[in-house]
């Protein structure tokens, strides 16, 4: 048996399929774990320890946010993608150029089309039958087309973003030697010799046009950040919407609830969020400190579960239950500190979108196989698959 | 019932622009712009406790 204390693997399937159970033996046995694995990793699990972290950036580095074997090639302050892997003070440069184009009445203008994008998936979906794959036929692909219509490319590309993230994401440094015309680098050059060639309203050509005090960006810097949008903003959300319907699957008292009474919609996508938060950050030590009284030394990695920190008992009342109106809920899915999540509002659109529109179509459904939905590994939690049964004529 | 809202604390979770827009503005970079400076209305004192329970920097304190 693994000890997850001393040796934990983030990565493994057999961390996926009980991460919140162990985050749980860890909180009370040994809040601060530890692992040689990928250098030496640390990975907290209490509330306190993860906020503490989130907020000091003068003993933790951004420069690289996957823990993986690899170091950051790109160097601090900026990193690889802008403003993610920022440190200030070029990090808030980086971050307010895109603040408003991410504000939250900037991205409400995208409710009409998220929820378009929701309603020809589900018809399609549907037409398939009582058995269907929610996190494949449906979850998967909703963030994928609002960013690409965010971005201003082409939606079929959708299954190129999905693999670039998987490489990425999901088994950092292990899908052996990949050819480079399929980089995720080489495909935003092309995006960005398109955009240079035709410009358009959208995201890329905002990012290649930017003047500041008379300067562009870099290259280095439009691709980053293009690379963070893409990213950043798909299987995370993928995940939460698959969560909240694989929660919802097994749940028939909050499903009623929620069709009899939409206006706790509100509550009930923040405590989707905070039980099934999807993201674990991490940083690198720059300075010897110490997390919850354990001695780190610069160079090692750090994880910050939020979705750990989610569920500690000192910050959250019955934390390990879903309540569908929880009116005290402080949950750090998005975050916390500077480097808040940029897409939340949008994130947070998308799940609510998502769970209305499943809702107003398959009001009952179950889990038809429970056995065979399967977590991702890695630093971003949801299910990939996740079949359910569509009940009472659909 | 008074609010005192920490600009400093604020990230822009928008918390409290969701739960209690007649107390929170945004600004254009997502930032809470509180739009009560004095004494809460009574019939907004509940909002604002949601707004100060939710937010995730503890940006929001409410004063008696």
């Amino acid at each position: 048996m693994t000890d997850w204390s001393t040796d934990f693997d983030h990565t493994t399937d057999q961390w996926a399929a009980r991460a919140p159970e162990i985050w749980r033996e860890l909180r009370a046995s040994c809040p601060v774990a530890h692992s040689d694995r990928f250098g030496g990793t640390w990975l907290p699990t209490r509330h306190r320890d993860v906020a503490a972290i989130a907020h000091d950036t003068e003993h933790f580095t951004s420069n690289s946010v996957i823990v993986a074997d690899w170091r950051p090639e790109v160097p601090a302050p900026m990193g690889f993608a802008p403003p993610i892997t920022s440190d200030p003070p070029f990090h808030e440069f980086a971050r307010r150029l895109l603040l408003p184009a991410f504000a939250p009445k900037a991205i409400a203008v995208l409710e009409e089309p998220t929820r378009r994008f929701c309603a020809e998936l589900l018809d399609d979906l549907l037409a398939t039958g009582p058995e269907v794959d929610a996190a494949v036929g449906y979850a998967q692909h909703i963030p994928v087309r609002v960013i690409a219509h965010l971005l201003g490319v082409p939606p079929e590309d959708g299954d190129r973003f999905r693999r670039f993230i998987h490489r990425i994401l999901e088994r950092p440094g292990q899908a052996g030697p990949v050819d480079p015309s399929d980089l995720l680098t080489t495909y935003l050059d092309g995006v960005v010799a398109d955009h240079r060639r035709a410009p358009r309203d959208d995201l890329v050509s905002y990012l290649i046009d930017l003047e500041v005090d008379g300067v562009r960006l870099s290259d280095e810097h439009v691709i980053g950040t293009i690379a963070l949008l893409l990213i950043a903003g798909i299987d995370t959300t993928w995940s939460a919407i698959g969560a909240s319907l694989w929660h919802l699957a097994q749940h028939p008292g909050d499903r009623e609830r929620l069709v009899a009474e939409p206006e706790l919609m509100t509550f009930a996508v923040e405590e989707f969020l905070r039980l099934y938060a999807p993201v674990t950050m991490a940083r690198i030590v720059t300075r010897d400190t110490e997390i919850g009284g354990c001695p780190v030394t610069a160079g090692d990695w750090v994880l910050l579960p939020f979705p750990a920190a989610n569920r500690d008992p000192e910050e959250f009342d019955d934390p390990e239950r879903f309540v569908v109106d929880r009116e005290r809920n402080r949950h750090a899915a998005f975050g916390l500190g500077i480097h808040r999540c940029l897409g939340s509002n949008l994130a947070r659109l998308e799940l609510r979108v998502a769970v209305e529109e499943w809702l107003r179509r398959v009001p009952d459904f179950e889990l038809s196989a429970p056995e065979s939905v399967r977590w991702s590994t890695g630093q971003v939690r949801g299910p990939r698959e996740l079949p359910v049964r569509i009940l009472g004529g659909g | 019932m008074r609010i005192v809202f920490d600009r400093s604390a604020c990230v822009g979770h928008n918390r409290c622009y969701l739960l209690a827009p007649a107390l929170f503005d945004v600004d254009d970079e997502g930032y809470a712009v509180p739009l009560v400076s004095g004494t809460v209305p009574a019939e907004l004192e509940s909002a604002a406790r949601l707004a100060a329970d939710n937010c995730p920097e503890f940006a929001i304190t409410l004063e008696d």
